[in-house]
């Protein structure tokens, strides 16, 4: 089980949000990925181990490179939290309108 | 009808609007008075709230049972911290699930906008441990998995 604690944090940071919005594009290497950054390798890839222990990417090895791609761990921890949360909000509101619209006082409709 | 937005808040607030066609005052009156409460605030479809304790005052309990009609359910105690009538609702809510969640700080405003009422609930994530409980009491039950999109969150 992801903490949800370290998925929040992890894309509480900027460069990491505009990390997997690239990643999000396709698998791209640490050396791609810092290309756009004004930033050290080393400052991305500790970036990218933020991501990956929170379960937003995945790395695999190929030779000497690690090419980094958007994994569903992060984000499904946290979406199944909220789509659950949006759905309960969601049919309470709609009975909630429903439920107003009934309260209304009756507004006279005559048109003379 | 409206459409719900919920966005995240740093790493720890989700922050909920909502736009009813009534007035505050109306909108307000049906999350402080438990006849309207008990009326709405059911959650998944085939869920309802037999017992709905809404004391609407500073320090005023807050009791909401919830039943499946299967012999399931859990319920919330809270107490009322702050009213403003009309405009805002502080409020401290726990789950019993049956062991009792962390204590959820929650603040609701109710904005006039236009002839209507925009409403924003800020509350807090629970934690990892609340969250599984949470799923796992049944809650879930009856309800789909639709994602909110990875966009919503970067």
């Amino acid at each position: 089980m992801l903490d949800l604690d370290s998925t929040f944090s992890a894309l509480s940071d900027p460069t990491r949000r505009a990390i997997l919005g690239r990643l999000a594009l396709g698998e791209q290497t640490v050396m791609e990925l810092a290309q756009p950054f004004a930033m050290s390798q080393p400052a991305i890839s500790k970036h990218l181990r933020v991501l990956e222990r929170a379960g937003f990417i995945a790395r695999r090895v190929e030779g000497a490179k690690r090419p980094c791609r958007l994994a569903k761990g992060g984000i499904e921890a946290i979406d199944q939290w909220l789509a659950m949360l949006r759905k309960a909000l969601a049919g309470n509101y709609d009975r909630l309108d429903a439920l107003l619209a009934d309260m209304k006082p009756p507004r006279g409709r005559r048109k003379r | 009808m409206s459409t719900l937005t919920l966005k995240t808040e740093g790493e720890k607030y989700v922050v909920v609007t909502r736009r009813f066609a009534a007035p505050p005052k109306a909108v307000y009156r049906a999350h402080t008075d438990p006849k309207l409460v008990q009326k709405w605030m059911l959650g998944p479809e085939g869920w309802s709230m037999p017992v709905c304790i809404c004391e609407a005052k500073a320090k005023g309990k807050i009791r909401y049972e919830w039943a499946n009609g299967k012999g399931g359910g859990f319920y919330l105690t809270g107490e009322f911290i702050e009213l403003e009538p009309h405009r805002r609702i502080v409020h401290v809510e726990r789950m019993h699930l049956p062991d009792a969640t962390p204590d959820n700080h929650i603040e609701t405003t109710f904005e006039p906008d236009g002839d209507g009422t925009l409403m924003t609930m800020r509350m807090a994530l629970p934690d990892v441990e609340t969250r599984t409980r949470m799923l796992s009491s049944g809650m879930e039950k009856g309800m789909e998995t639709s994602y909110v999109r990875l966009e919503r969150l970067i």
